[in-house]
């Protein structure tokens, strides 16, 4: 080992990115290229009963207009959000119903808005109510964990707590929204497909789209050396990139580039379901949890369910011998809800954050003590141990870092220049996850160097250089030995990036094919030599975990109720950090799109007409550089020898949970104002 | 319509037949293969596209090619700044590096206007290279990433 595991070597891809030459899906050079755009439904429900191509047809460079009437028919039409162009029915607004190829982007896109369409229209339903006559319960939640959980009696205990909350909290639709739209340049050459795709997974994309079409995988070669983001929105993938491919295929041997518009963004390539989170707490009058109770409402779309986990990391955060979680889903007439950065506990770790914080008030306990207070021992949901769990930690940690014992505990007390100023906590936590089925692929080349090929994904997360490092480690080798070879379906199999599994998938399969290179060659192999490794299982026996504590300092201006976030701090007990330079960046980037989230994201539905109406990035805000003040992320050194052969535990998603709700207890210690609508906007101070 | 312009991209001459409407960045990234500026949202609201445009910073998605022959032009792939470089790859300014070429060009640009003594909106006497200064002027290039705490401190340290 030389100790790889652990430096902050700077990112591998740094000199590609800081010229602008790394190519992202659209930059791939490929001869000739064709232009792609999307004509999209104007209405929320109904038919299409016809088209008016002939303004459109006029145009000279126009190669081709696809509708539901002569594009090809697809193989597999099991997933509808993916069987486009397949009949005249609209699920959504916003939804494909033509697609042009044109000779330039301009014609394209004239030629798109020339498209006449007329409808048949039926009433339709996008708003999301808890008392919807319809809501239904999913048979399972993301990913595939139960819908509902239940142990002791609750409401008995709610019935006889000393101190009881009781509180409706919501969280708004909100759009992943990465730098980089969805694009895929798509080439049918012969018998063979390439996609040079922004895609989380080249794998994954490659199944989904030889189904689809019905080919061999061996037929279809997907390429994503570099992707602008993801965040979840390019994890399972999407209308465009099968828009792209039935272009393609329409014009045999032309390469066609389709690269979704900002505005496309906000309906076609999912978003993180708005929810409703009713949740009760029951305890003595020290704190002690007797009952936790979280009940959820939230939407999904009519042609595809998806059902965000919202109410369960409830289940595995504090001790309560009675307690129950549940999900409801509204089917509406809306887009496909899909992944966003932590779904499930992201927004379910801001109802029930904001309500410990009002239960710490109740029964005017200290925020952290209150938290340190219901520890459980074991997993309260499994029963299990758990591996490692360093929630109390973090707290200590935060708390001594960030001077929180100089906290006075009265709301509004402290105004300075004529803003209100308070502090916040809350926890966070992700679970840990590990998939099956990633294979890494170690070959000694003539010139001494060992090249570690698998078809993951850097989406920004530093996949090219961690991997790296853990190949450097395992093989004990200097880093500069090693090249590493991803984002290719023509490298060795890889999982999605999703769930903060990268490393531990990824990384574990590598250790594995590095021992295995170890173990047939010693340490003086020859030109050629090569081994492979997998992801091993698993282990059923713990409970796993990251946990966190986020600590806010919030002004909230007395006259104007504009909202800053002066600071920002969180601590993290993520098992081991193989890179402590991309790391924080990742921690830090969750934090800031928790920001983000606690002041502004929100996507504003015209029930009306079912459209996102700030459907760009001028309307809906994200935090810019002028939001992001003092922002620190520590972590806690954590071995944890269970979660996989590294010790790692994943950190992409964690540094958005809990963000807001520590953003929403600072506000309301800052003024004495409970917000439990996000987002915090200045009317809710007025 | 189509109109031939020439411009000078990151040293080059280049002459170019664009479609009238083509936008400076459209031309850069269709016709000439400059994919260093970035397309992220086409409507002069991310910053991904920026470029200096003669000496200055604008928005590439918002300048018609066909408006701006025998303009220069530089990208982050030309831009003459290793310093910048060197500061956002130690600083970890960058993820996905989408957003950088812009941020790049963006940081390149403002340094300038700063050294000028233009003033911002937060600005009280004479601007200096502080940490609410590069906040307040790098606000239109959006890092949906988060790097923001790494690039201001990238652009401190390489200003001074
Ligand atoms: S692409 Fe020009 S500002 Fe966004
Ligand atoms: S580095 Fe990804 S958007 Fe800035």
């Amino acid at each position: 080992m030389t100790g790889m595991i652990g430096t902050a070597l700077p990112r591998r891809d740094g000199p590609a990115k800081l010229h602008g030459t790394a190519p992202y899906a659209y930059e791939h050079d490929v001869e000739h290229p064709a232009y792609a755009h999307l004509v999209q439904a104007t209405i929320a429900r109904g038919r299409v009963t016809g088209f008016d191509l002939s303004a459109a047809n006029a145009l000279d460079d126009v190669l081709a207009i696809l509708t539901h009437e002569n594009a090809p028919r697809l193989e597999d039409t099991g997933n509808a959000e993916l069987a486009v162009l397949q009949d005249d029915a609209v699920a959504f607004r916003g939804q494909v119903v033509a697609v042009v190829v044109a000779e330039t982007p301009e014609t394209a896109r004239q030629a798109a808005n020339a498209i006449q369409v007329t409808y048949d229209s039926e009433p339709h339903e996008t708003r999301l109510r808890a008392d919807d006559a319809g809501l239904y319960t999913p048979e399972k939640v993301n990913p595939a964990l139960p819908t509902e959980s239940s142990q002791g009696d609750v409401e008995s205990a709610l019935a006889s707590a000393d101190v009881t909350v009781d509180e409706v909290y919501t969280t708004p639709m909100e759009h992943n929204n990465p730098m980089e739209p969805h694009t895929t340049v798509a080439h049918w050459d012969g018998d063979r497909l390439t996609l040079y795709d922004s895609t989380q997974g080249v794998h994954p994309l490659r199944s989904a789209v030889a189904s689809l079409f019905g080919l061999d995988e061996d037929r279809v070669r997907v390429v994503a050396p570099y992707v602008g983001g993801g965040f979840g929105s390019k994890g399972q993938p999407h209308a465009p990139v099968a828009l792209a491919v039935l272009c393609a295929r329409h014009l045999t041997g032309r390469p066609v580039k389709l690269a979704i518009t900002r505005q496309q963004m906000f309906s076609l390539v999912g978003y993180r379901t708005p929810t409703i989170q009713r949740i009760r707490l029951a305890a003595d009058h020290t704190g002690a949890l007797t009952g936790i109770a979280v009940d959820v409402v939230e939407q999904t779309a009519r042609v595809k369910e998806f059902a965000e986990q919202t109410a369960t990391p409830s289940r595995s955060m504090y001790a309560a011998p009675h307690r129950r979680t549940g999900h409801r889903l509204a089917e509406l007439d809306v887009p496909v809800p899909s992944w966003m950065r932590a779904p499930g506990e992201c927004p379910g770790m801001f109802g029930p954050e904001v309500a410990m914080d009002e239960l710490a008030q109740r029964c005017e306990v200290d925020p952290i003590a209150l938290r340190i207070r219901n520890e459980p021992e074991l997993d309260p949901d499994s029963g299990k141990p758990f591996s490692s769990r360093n929630l109390i930690g973090c707290l200590e940690d935060g708390a001594r870092r960030f001077g929180w014992d100089a906290r006075d505990p009265r709301p509004r007390t402290r105004l300075e220049d004529g803003w209100w100023i308070g502090t916040g906590v809350a926890s966070s936590t992700y679970p840990v996850h590990m998939s099956p089925g990633s294979v890494a692929e170690i070959r000694y080349t003539a010139d001494g160097r060992y090249e570690v090929a698998i078809g993951a994904a850097d989406l920004g997360t530093g996949t090219w250089t961690v991997l790296a490092q853990v190949a450097a480690d395992r093989l004990d080798v200097p880093v500069d030995r090693v090249e590493l070879r991803i984002g290719d379906t023509d490298l060795p199999n890889a999982t999605v990036a999703g769930g903060s599994s990268g490393v531990a998938s990824w990384g574990s399969a590598i250790a594995d094919a590095a021992g295995a290179f170890r173990d047939k060659f010693g340490t003086d192999p020859a030109a050629g030599d090569e081994a492979s490794g997998r992801t091993p299982d698993l282990s059923e026996t713990f409970a796993m975990r990251a946990f966190g504590a986020q600590f806010a300092e919030v002004a909230v201006h007395a006259d104007t109720g504009e909202v800053e976030v002066r600071r920002l701090l969180g601590v993290f007990a993520a098992g081991r950090i193989v890179n402590p330079r991309t790391a924080r960046s990742q921690f830090l980037g969750g934090m800031t799109m928790g920001l983000s989230m606690a002041l502004h994201e929100q996507s504003v539905m015209d029930h009306r007409y079912g459209h996102v109406v700030n459907h760009d990035l001028a309307e809906y805000h994200i935090a810019t550089c002028a939001d992001v003040r003092s922002l620190e992320a520590h972590w806690l050194d954590e071995t944890d020898e269970h979660v996989n052969p590294l010790g790692t535990k994943g950190i992409g998603e964690i540094g958005i949970v809990g963000t807001a709700a520590a953003v929403a207890n600072a506000a309301w210690h800052a003024t004495g104002v409970r917000v439990r609508d996000l987002p915090i906007t200045p009317d809710r101070f007025l | 319509m189509e109109a031939t312009i020439t411009i000078t991209v990151d040293g080059r001459q280049r002459t170019v037949a664009v479609d009238t409407r083509t936008t400076l960045l459209d031309a850069l990234r269709d016709r000439l293969a400059v994919t260093a500026p970035k397309k992220g949202c086409d409507h002069g609201q991310c910053g991904s596209c920026t470029v200096l445009l003669d000496g200055r910073r604008v928005l590439s998605c918002l300048a018609l090619a066909v408006a701006h022959d025998g303009a220069e032009v530089v990208t982050a792939a030309g831009l003459d700044n290793d310093r910048l470089r060197e500061t956002f790859l130690d600083n970890d300014a960058f993820q996905c590096g989408y957003c950088t070429p812009g941020q790049l060009c963006s940081a390149a640009g403002m340094l300038d206007e700063l050294k000028a003594g233009w003033p911002s909106a937060v600005t009280d006497g004479e601007p200096t290279l502080s940490a609410s200064e590069i906040r307040e002027r790098m606000a239109g290039n959006l890092c949906r990433c988060g790097a923001y705490v790494g690039i201001v401190a990238a652009i401190q340290e390489a200003g001074r």
